[in-house]
């Protein structure tokens, strides 16, 4: 055995090792589309809440405000998930890779367990009227969601988590401009994300 | 330069038993399907390298059901991990001694 055939054998190991624990077909493009969904709906949002002609508000206003941020919320949520999905497909299609084994079944199970967790979570708080803490805690679970979804799939998902736990504990802090920090985290933070990922893994 | 693989693990010498190993070592378990997919083999050959490295006792394995599918999983043993973990430093000596 040559000393080059040595050194191929044990980058093929390394290489091996890390397929078997790794997810490598999620899109970076699909982190960008995300980002601007994310961009879109908050400044929808910052319409509804901020820019209203004051004559509008009457009784029961506040009850529609409420379900057309949700709704925001919901379409936001959906279109990220299906263009993630979509464009996750069609990359593993590429590359030849299939999308529903060992790897990406941990990936899904570890990373449900805290956003499904922080869903719940919010969902309460809204019925309890809690507004406030919707944003923090949105951004929290899911940059633990994140991180712990990392460890089976590219680690630089790791720090996309670690900023949106950072930015949701800063967004604790100043509660008036939840908004804001939302949509940093969600839209400006995704966007720069899906561009690092879509130059260095996509191409 | 040609050099003597006498310390080498006969269990490893063949490529795909030692993709095998590393793949058990760094994962709890593994499935035969993705096992086979992984790895890019014939059910027949996997099967048949999966067998020997039963036999040297360097995996275990752990047969269920998933509804009515079989579905069998392969463990690294304490053993196994050993040996796989000599063979690496045996890997790493020869380059040095090549390279010193």
């Amino acid at each position: 055995m040559e000393d080059k055939d040595l050194i191929a054998e044990i980058s093929s190991i390394r290489n091996i090792m890390d397929r078997s624990t790794k997810f490598i077909s999620l899109s970076g493009l699909s982190g960008v589309m995300a980002g601007i969904y994310a961009l879109v709906g908050a400044w929808l949002a910052y319409k509804l809440l901020y820019v209203t002609d004051d004559s509008f508000i009457v009784r029961g206003y506040y009850r529609l405000l409420e379900e057309r941020l949700i709704l925001i919320a919901m379409a936001v949520l959906f279109l990220s998930v299906l263009t993630g999905v979509l464009l996750t497909l069609r990359k593993a299609g590429k590359k030849g890779q299939s999308v529903w084994n060992q790897t990406s079944q941990s990936l899904l199970l570890n990373g449900a367990l805290p956003l499904v967790t922080g869903g719940v979570f919010c969902g309460i708080m809204l019925l309890r009227g809690h507004y406030e803490v919707i944003a923090p805690c949105t951004l929290i679970f899911y940059g633990l969601a994140l991180v712990a979804a990392s460890k089976y799939t590219f680690g630089d998902v790791k720090w996309l988590g670690m900023f949106d736990i950072g930015l949701g504990l800063l967004a604790a802090v100043f509660p008036g401009y939840g908004l804001f920090f939302w949509a940093f985290g969600f839209g400006v933070l995704h966007i720069l994300y899906g561009t690092i990922m879509h130059f260095k893994y996509d191409r | 330069m040609k050099v003597t693989l006498t310390n080498f693990d006969k269990a490893f010498e063949n490529r795909i038993r030692l993709q095998i190993m590393s793949v058990l070592v760094a994962n709890e378990s593994y499935d035969f399907n993705s096992l086979k997919e992984l790895l890019d083999v014939t059910d027949g050959n996997l099967a048949s390298h999966l067998k020997a490295l039963e036999k040297e006792e360097y995996i275990t394995v752990n047969k269920s059901f998933l509804g009515r599918k079989p579905n069998t999983r392969y463990i690294a043993s304490a053993l196994g991990v050993q040996a796989f973990k000599k063979h690496l430093q045996e890997l790493e000596n020869l380059i040095r001694q090549q390279r010193g």
